[in-house]
């Protein structure tokens, strides 16, 4: 019974969804002038809507001016795939780690620690509303280390989240309340999710050049020179590592100079660490940026996500970290976040908080767990070198594709634009984003040729 | 005989939300660009002045929520016979947390099962879940269901259904103004506050027959501005425990029809209340049954005790299937940029046991004993104070439904059974039946005798 109710759920997907037909505008490329966005367009749209409805009969269903809102474009991702047909088709739309079959992957400490918990006979009490203690701890520690001042001298807030959106969710709450008028920048492009967490939080965004099509690399003095011309005390919002949607990472010694810039300008720097671990297979390593700026004596926001390092997607598993510079002002944080908690969902969910509590404490599981990391970190790198040979070994025209060795994590942006990306669908069966990205999770390696062939004749033959 | 006790309640709505101006982190930013290097260091926390070089150092601590200090004024109280009433969860005969049978049963089938995974589920949840959580509280043979006029989406238990009706409404829908009865639940007027709601008050519960102020009830409501929001306990009112006959609520649909006002129903007890689940949707559906709009929150918290797993969900019952289609996509933004999407592990319970006939007819003999043991506590409570000749009618801790009774105790009696009976609840009287047994029935009327009799 419980199997087909499984089988079912795999497939549960909102009938509502359908193919985008939307054309996504590209990122901001090149001049001086920041993008300024504030509030949700379609919902001011809808609302005069709904207003001018309540002139007709009072038996039209108060919901009538509801507009359908527009698909998502990477769910309609992996909707056309599904519809496909063919034998070849390729799904790099999702965002979620693959095994080489291709195939969803749970974690062997995961389930260990699912069987533990069931041992245990724990019960389903309410959570603090700051989540499980054990949690709270644990993932603190991961992130800066256990031996950090800041964990030492109680400088850091950490509330239990729901997963990294949630968790980027409430620091964006706390801004409004408690910077209010405070801009955050976000890089062009970023995590298409990002906007519509500040939108709704009622936090002003605008957004500094990151990405350099050119070289489908990063745009560092672009990046430099925005974030000095921004408003002093300005939240920044940083990429730990494994930067979403490109793969772009900053090298350790511009991490510094951002670092020195920010100090300069007194901003605030907002981390989404959604991917430790899960990029480079080393926690320390892909947690080094956020630790540089704390021990800097920089104050910092930091989301945290366990959905790709521990396969625990769905478990909505996270934390909002405040690293302060006095624990009585990380105490009065961490109350304010709770405060912002309660109304929106009272307390965490609890299982997927044992899980991580479970792994993270126990030292034969968290070396199981590290094993495990690198293993999946692993395959992307192979996958990313098996692509790159592939693709130099066929191509003869001299383009520099080394970009997919130098980016980090699940994503890589090809350079591919929309009508290519379109070619790559229609003619290949391949299943992208029309930014050009590609889920490097859902390729195998036995993949890759077939994918260097499309990605030369969309390239090429596509303009 | 004495007069029955008068109960002096104030209903704070709204918390006080002081923050300092922005020109105080813009002095501290100032105050640190003059620090030197060196006071980032270590030796920055041991600095008298370390704390003005925060830029968090103008927020505030914020107020502790009054039922925690509650709780963990509980905690600290090293008396043997101490009580805790102020807990709002199930707690068995013994005094202990309870995970139902039926949920341990689902949750090994779950681990056994190989072809499960931690995949994203939709952002509206699981489809099962979401199908029979409608069913459940419509009914299975609702023509709102058979019509598909219904969209339901998972969210987090009660709180989080909530907050996304009322985030969705405050964009939504053309009136903004909810009415919550007085009192109610502490944590309504901020989840709709935040949502981006108005919040106003219709009368509810009268302290001087203990019971429901349905003239009151009525006046406010048909003085409400046509389209308001009204939200409304499905059943075991909280904090009172009291809750309209089905006549009374018949009269509220009409009224709230007639007046064109928008009823959104917490349904956070069903079956947990009378130990019948269809008994306790009796008002939700008599309201579907009109063909009318409504919203419903849904929890799973009590009625399956999955408190901490966090299972609810919020369904919006249209006029037709297309708006329902429409609303459903537009529910979606909302919860993207809130969480993405709800977590598995709870949903997957409850479908599982919402699908199959034997783990449904447990969960209901489990339901039902739960029930009926906070039932037969109020009848035990009720007999020991007329046993002891308490002064003034009682009889209202057998009137009221559910988990809580406001028992007309005010707060200087509250103050008096804490410190001399180590009896723990909140300031206005309520006490939670869930945290009674039979063993300390004795105990809490000895101490509401003597609060109500040494206490004026």
């Amino acid at each position: 019974m419980a199997s087909s109710f499984l089988s079912a759920a795999s497939h549960a997907v909102s009938p509502s969804c359908s193919l985008s037909t939307t054309h996504k505008g590209k990122p901001m490329l090149g001049g001086n002038t920041l993008r300024f966005h504030k509030g949700p367009n379609s919902f001011s749209s809808s609302r005069s809507r709904g207003r001018i409805s309540m002139a007709v009969a009072v038996n039209v269903s108060r919901f009538e001016g509801i507009p359908m809102a527009p698909p998502d474009p990477i769910l309609g991702v992996s909707e056309a795939f599904k519809a496909d047909n063919s034998d070849v088709k390729l799904n790099l739309g999702v965002g979620a780690y693959r095994t080489e079959e291709l195939q969803p992957y749970v974690l062997n400490v995961v389930k260990k620690a699912e069987n533990l918990m069931l041992e245990r006979g724990d019960n389903k009490e309410y959570l603090p509303i700051e989540g499980l203690a054990a949690f709270n701890k644990a993932t603190a520690e991961l992130l800066l280390g256990a031996d950090n001042p800041a964990i030492k001298q109680q400088r850091v807030a950490t509330v239990q989240g729901l997963s990294g959106t949630g968790s980027l969710r409430l620091g964006a709450a706390l801004i409004e309340r408690y910077f209010p008028g405070a801009k955050v920048l976000i890089s062009a492009p970023t995590w298409g999710n990002h906007k519509n967490i500040f939108n709704d939080a009622s936090v002003p965004w605008s957004e500094y050049r990151y990405y350099d099509p050119k070289t489908v690399g990063l745009d560092f003095e672009g990046m430099i020179e925005d974030i000095k011309s921004a408003p002093e005390g300005s939240f920044i919002l940083l990429h730990g590592c494994a930067h979403n949607p490109t793969g772009i990472d900053p090298t350790p010694e511009q991490w510094e100079k951002i670092a020195d810039l920010i100090e300069e300008k007194n901003h605030i720097p907002f981390f989404d660490v959604a991917y430790q671990g899960f990029a480079s297979g080393s926690l320390d390593e892909d947690a080094a940026s956020v630790r540089l700026f704390v021990a800097r004596g920089i104050e910092v926001l930091v989301a945290q996500s366990y959905s790709k390092n521990l396969g625990l997607y769905a478990e909505r598993i996270g934390a909002i970290n405040v690293i302060s510079s006095s624990p009585e002002s990380a105490a009065r944080v961490k109350s304010q976040l709770k405060r912002i908690a309660r109304p929106m969902y009272s307390n965490p969910p609890v299982h997927g908080a044992r899980i991580v509590a479970d792994v993270v404490g126990n030292p034969v599981l968290f070396n199981e767990w590290k094993a495990e990391m690198e293993m999946m970190a692993g395959r992307i790198k192979n996958v990313r070198q098996q692509l790159y040979d592939s693709i130099t070994s066929k191509d003869k025209s001299g383009k520099d594709w080394s970009f997919i060795l130098k980016q980090i994590g699940m994503f890589s942006f090809t350079g591919l634009n929309k009508n290519q990306s379109d070619n790559m669908t229609n003619k290949w069966h391949v299943y992208m984003t029309k930014d050009g990205r590609i889920s490097l999770a859902g390729l195998s390696l036995a993949k890759c040729e077939y994918l260097a062939d499309a990605i030369i004749d969309s390239y090429h033959n596509v303009s | 005989m004495r007069p029955p006790v008068i109960l002096k309640t104030t209903t704070s709505l709204l918390d006080s939300s002081s923050s300092s101006p922005p020109c105080d982190r813009r002095l501290n930013t100032l105050a640190r660009h003059f620090l030197p290097q060196m006071a980032s260091h270590d030796s920055i926390s041991a600095s008298p002045t370390s704390a003005s070089d925060s830029v968090f150092n103008h927020l505030v601590r914020a107020p502790e929520d009054p039922i925690l200090g509650v709780t963990v004024a509980y905690n600290k109280d090293p008396s043997p016979v101490k009580l805790n009433l102020g807990v709002g969860a199930y707690r068995t005969e013994e005094g202990k947390p309870l995970v139902l049978n039926v949920v341990r049963r689902v949750e090994q089938q779950l681990i056994n099962d190989v072809s499960r995974n931690k995949e994203y589920i939709p952002i509206v949840g699981l489809a099962d879940f979401n199908k029979l959580s409608a069913k459940l509280i419509f009914g299975a043979d609702s023509p709102a269901i058979q019509d598909n006029r219904v969209t339901t989406v998972q969210c987090l238990s009660g709180t989080g259904s909530l907050r996304v009706g009322g985030e969705f409404l405050a964009k939504h829908y053309h009136q903004r103004t909810i009415y919550l009865p007085t009192p109610t639940w502490g944590n309504h007027p901020k989840v709709f506050n935040l949502a981006g709601l108005s919040v106003k008050t219709y009368r509810y519960y009268a302290p001087a027959t203990r019971g429901l102020d349905f003239q009151g009830l009525l006046e406010d409501l048909g003085s409400a501005p046509s389209g308001s929001i009204v939200l409304l306990h499905a059943c075991a009112h909280n904090p009172t425990g009291v809750d309209p006959t089905l006549e009374q609520w018949e009269q509220i649909r009409q009224l709230i029809r007639s007046k064109a006002l928008l009823p959104f129903f917490d349904s956070a007890y069903q079956g947990f209340a009378s130990g019948s689940l269809d008994a306790d949707a009796q008002p939700v559906r008599l309201f579907v049954a009109d063909g009318g709009e409504l919203l419903v929150a849904q929890s799973y918290a009590k009625n399956l005790g999955l408190y901490g797993e966090r299972v609810g969900a919020l369904s919006i019952v249209c006029k037709s299937a297309d708006v329902a289609s429409r609303v459903e996509s537009q529910l979606k933004l909302v919860i993207r940029p809130m969480y993405s999407s709800p977590p598995i592990h709870g949903a997957s319970i409850v479908a599982a046991i919402l699908k199959d006939r034997n783990l449904f007819n447990d969960w209901t003999i489990e339901l039902k004993a739960m029930a009926d043991r906070i039932i037969s506590m109020r009848q035990e409570l009720f007999d020991a104070l007329c046993s002891r000749g308490t002064p003034g009618d009682w009889s209202h801790i057998i009137k009221q439904i559910g988990m809580f009774t406001f028992t007309g105790l005010n707060a200087e009696q509250v103050s008096f059974m804490t410190k001399e009976f180590h009896i723990y609840m909140t300031s206005d009287g309520r006490i939670s039946m869930a945290g009674l047994s039979s063993k300390t029935v004795p105990l809490l009327a000895d101490a509401i005798h003597a609060a109500v009799t040494r206490v004026v």
